[in-house]
């Protein structure tokens, strides 16, 4: 490469840290400019084409409540049920609504038995949705918008280990939070907490108010599931100064928040339902909420504007951006942008792109499997050469498959979260296994340069060289330390 | 009578049998003949896989753990006639050498002068004398010039990409082994040494191949691994096999290409054991296999097996050798006119040897090659010089390596 090297790192910076890894020809042009680089791609992009034409929120909210629904009433029925003559017709309607939205060209087979995780059609929206979010990162044209997609994403993560979720996380990101990415902290939020799959993932939509006409007649009551996962993890951090009362009358103020059932007018919508709101007067630290609906409004409104969720939500995108442990300074700058705008995330992303500290040490970030993944299919293209299963097979053995976090806290943003010994051996395996699919269509030494290059040492660099074949060569490179890095 | 579909499933994974036509047509071009090409990627020692005793220079050459004994000594050389050596591992070759149907051919190179594998590779497999000259490969091109008008595919690829041999304009089937290859050990070494100065992940990873059982192969002094050879090279046997049983019926593909690693030995080469050894055994055997599995077509075969270049004469200051040029091709199958060593030798003396440090080439493969295509396989001789090895006016076919 004709780069200076200090141009070169730049570029290497702004396409591997702050984009999803360089692509051919990506540090160079990146080099050029490499903050303006990132800064023009903070603009609102179109959806990937790789994401049209998969199933909305509402629809797949829809089929997993019919789903049950025909679940509950086998479980019911008397033997034999098939006899049953609601079941058929349930599932007639799950598979004439399937039929809508499934591109005839698919052929995957459903794997699971019904209700062990999902009917197996979930299961199959789950691998496409998987996979092509992979593809939508490895092709993505503005990887700066598309990695701030998957941060918030993760943030607000909602997780296919719940079984609601299987068929809803795809529609999720899409619906609640790439229109935000750039807008409104806010706004993301009460997209995420009316979404269908938060509300199923984190139980609010049977969550029902102790004093409400519902919860008077019947056993059963409060979930604070969501309400405390939305203090703790999504706005005002766990030492954020918030206390158990606090958490029960958010859950109080959420109760209501539910969705459409199949008898309802829009099933699988969102929904608030009067008789299951806790009526009153709730206080949340120290304020007073009460109006039935726009109490929670209100409510998360207020938890988006409150100081702690500035100093949180900074502290995780500077841990993301710039260092494990991230400098004190930049975190405190980051917050005060977002604080004194109010939560623009369009302010607060360039304001983590100004800081210096995110351009000084290349390679301080260890990717994770997603991103390492990614990013090798960005340098080599070979995202057109894999399959669904195996793509979100090989994910899955490296110990992060798309959408499934082991916890409504997201997949963790450390170097000490993924650097377990066979976790290593892994990466290095499935470097090795796509190298071999690659042989034949790369120069390991293009690949050194378009990717690791400006960063590499000189055991690394010469390894490439004297690699016996193509193959060794490209996986020298793809299981390289500096490509793990970022 | 056996149809391709029964061959197929008899193979047993039928998974693994990626995008083979399984259209029966029973037009054979080039009539039945079969022709393998073995590509031993990282350059073969070639004076180790046939080491030339009767040069006296070779004993000062390789001293101590490379050195192989001469035939009849235990442990020695088996003997191709009073001045090569086969290298023990090979007896299965021996077998065929013995038979005449195996034909070595000494101080052999490519067109490539250079020491770079990709580059060298590249030469060996395009075709052409630059690297990176050509896109597709002589192998494909031959297969463009038989014109076949039957639509089978006559090209077969084992493994899990198209070798750049088999790469062009003529589509080609592919066979692969169902599971994934891990990691061999030799590269795994290489990756364990780059990771070695990384203090957050070189543990991590070396932890890793420890539990893993790796360690003993890969982070120790390479002893252990001497005794266990890549998962690579074991897929070369089931790549034989199959290929072997793919080609035998009339119908099937007649021109395969595949191709074996582990052969670049900077490190702890060994003599008659070690780690070279472990990988021309599994040589052998993978040829022999192939031979079993063609069964009677074995008579109408041709198998070529060549490297991108051969190694230093003297061994280096790790117990192994370096990148070299002149090296060792062999020619096996019943179509072969076998039991001899072809050799216009250079000699091993200082003054004799490439810039100072290789076996000098005095033999040009593509003389090989081209003499395979026009009087085995029937390719038009025209077609070979303008085509399949453009600008190869001076490396003229050989003559009689085939029986009449």
């Amino acid at each position: 490469m004709a780069l200076p090297p200090n141009a070169a790192v730049g570029g290497l910076v702004a396409a591997a840290r702050f984009g999803l890894g360089p692509a051919p020809g990506e540090i160079a042009e990146a080099a050029r400019d490499p903050r303006g680089w990132v800064l023009e791609q903070l603009r609102p992009q179109s959806l990937p084409r790789e994401l049209a034409g998969l199933p909305t929120g509402i629809d797949e909210t829809r089929l997993f409540l019919l789903r049950r629904q025909s679940l509950a009433q086998a479980r019911l029925a008397p033997r034999p049920s098939m006899e049953d003559e609601t079941q058929p017709k349930l599932q007639r309607e799950i598979r004439q609504a399937r039929q809508l939205q499934t591109p005839p060209q698919s052929q995957t087979q459903p794997q699971t038995a019904p209700g062990v995780f999902g009917d197996g059609l979930a299961r199959e929206t789950y691998l496409r949705e998987a996979a092509q979010r992979v593809l939508a990162q490895a092709n993505s044209r503005a990887p700066v918008f598309e990695r701030l997609v998957a941060f918030w994403s993760n943030h607000f993560t909602v997780s296919v280990q719940r079984p609601p979720v299987l068929g809803l996380a795809g529609a999720f990101e899409r619906e609640a939070i790439r229109p935000y990415v750039l807008g409104r902290f806010e706004d993301m939020l009460l997209a995420v907490a009316r979404h269908p799959a938060m509300l199923l993932y984190l139980d609010n939509a049977q969550s029902i108010g102790p004093n409400s006409r519902f919860g008077q007649a019947r056993e059963r009551g409060l979930n604070e599931n969501l309400a405390r996962e939305i203090l703790e993890l999504h706005t005002l951090g766990v030492n954020g100064g918030y206390a158990q009362h606090d958490v029960r009358a958010l859950a109080m103020i959420l109760t209501g928040w539910s969705i459409a059932r199949p008898q309802d007018d829009r099933p699988g919508a969102f929904m608030f339902r009067p008789q299951t709101h806790e009526p009153g007067d709730k206080r949340l630290l120290g304020q007073s909420y009460s109006g039935g609906e726009s109490e929670a409004v209100k409510a998360l409104g207020d938890l988006a504007r409150h100081p702690s969720t500035a100093r949180h939500i900074a502290a995780k995108l500077a841990r993301h951006f710039i260092a494990d442990d991230p400098p004190p300074a930049s975190v405190a700058r980051i917050a005060e942008v977002f604080q004194s705008t109010g939560g623009d995330l369009g302010a607060v992303s360039r304001a983590v792109v100004a800081e210096d500290a995110a351009w000084d040490k290349p390679l301080s970030k260890l990717r994770s499997p997603n991103e390492l993944v990614v990013a090798a299919l960005r340098l080599t293209g070979a995202g057109a050469k894999l399959e669904q299963r195996p793509l979100v097979n090989g994910l899955r053995r490296l110990g992060q498959a798309p959408f499934a976090a082991p916890s409504p806290a997201g997949w963790p943003d450390t170097a000490q979260d993924w650097v377990a010994p066979e976790a290593m051996v892994r990466r290095v395996e499935w470097a090795g296994q796509l190298a071999a699919r690659l042989a034949a269509d790369h120069a390991p030494l293009d690949l050194f340069h378009q990717s690791i290059a400006p960063s590499a040492g000189d055991e690394t660099r010469l390894a490439v060289e004297r690699a016996p074949s193509a193959r060794d060569g490209i996986a020298l490179v793809l299981a390289a330390p500096e490509f793990q890095r970022r | 009578m056996l149809t391709r579909r029964h061959v197929l499933a008899g193979l047993g994974a039928g998974a693994g049998i990626a995008a083979l036509p399984l259209r029966l047509a029973m037009a054979a071009t080039p009539g039945d003949r079969r022709f393998v090409l073995v590509i031993l990627r990282g350059g073969m020692d070639g004076l180790a896989a046939v080491p030339p005793y009767g040069d006296r220079e070779l004993k000062e050459l390789r001293r101590g753990q490379l050195a192989i004994a001469e035939p009849g000594q235990p442990d020695g050389a088996l003997d191709l006639g009073g001045k090569f050596g086969l290298h023990p591992a090979l007896a299965p070759l021996h077998e065929f050498y013995k038979r005449n149907e195996m034909l070595v051919i000494h101080a052999a190179c490519s067109a490539y002068r250079g020491r770079s594998h990709f580059d060298g590779q590249d030469v060996l497999e395009s075709g052409v004398a630059t690297p990176h000259g050509a896109r597709d490969g002589w192998v494909n091109r031959a297969l463009a010039a038989l014109q076949d008008p039957s639509g089978t595919r006559q090209g077969l690829a084992l493994g899990q990409t198209v070798p750049l041999a088999l790469r062009g304009r003529v589509p080609v089937a592919s066979w692969s082994p169902s599971d994934l290859p891990a990691v061999e050990p030799g590269l795994m070494q290489a990756i364990a040494m780059i990771y070695q100065r990384d203090a957050l992940l070189g543990p991590a990873l070396a932890e890793g191949l420890k539990s893993q059982a790796f360690a003993d192969e890969v982070m120790n002094d390479g002893q252990r691994m001497n005794q266990a050879p890549g998962a690579g090279a074991q897929q070369f046997k089931q790549a034989a096999a199959a290929a072997g049983k793919l080609m035998a019926p009339a119908n099937g593909p007649k021109l395969a290409v595949m191709d074996i690693g582990g052969w670049d030995t900077h490190a702890n080469q060994g003599g008659a054991r070690g780690r070279l050894a472990n990988v021309l055994q599994i040589l052998a055997e993978g040829l022999k296999d192939l031979a079993d599995g063609l069964g009677p077509a074995w008579s109408k075969t041709v198998v070529l097996v060549m490297t991108e270049f051969g190694r230093t004469a003297a061994v280096n200051g790790t117990g192994g050798t370096d990148h070299g040029t002149g090296g060792v091709a062999f020619l096996l199958g019943g179509a072969i006119a076998g039991g001899r060593v072809l050799a216009d030798w250079p000699g091993l003396s200082g003054g004799k040897l490439f810039e100072g440090r290789d076996l000098m080439p005095t033999t040009d493969l593509r003389s090989v090659a081209k003499a395979l295509l026009i009087d085995h396989l029937g390719v038009p001789a025209k077609a070979v010089e303008a085509r399949v090895f453009p600008d190869s006016a001076d490396a003229k076919p050989m003559a009689r390596l085939l029986r009449v």
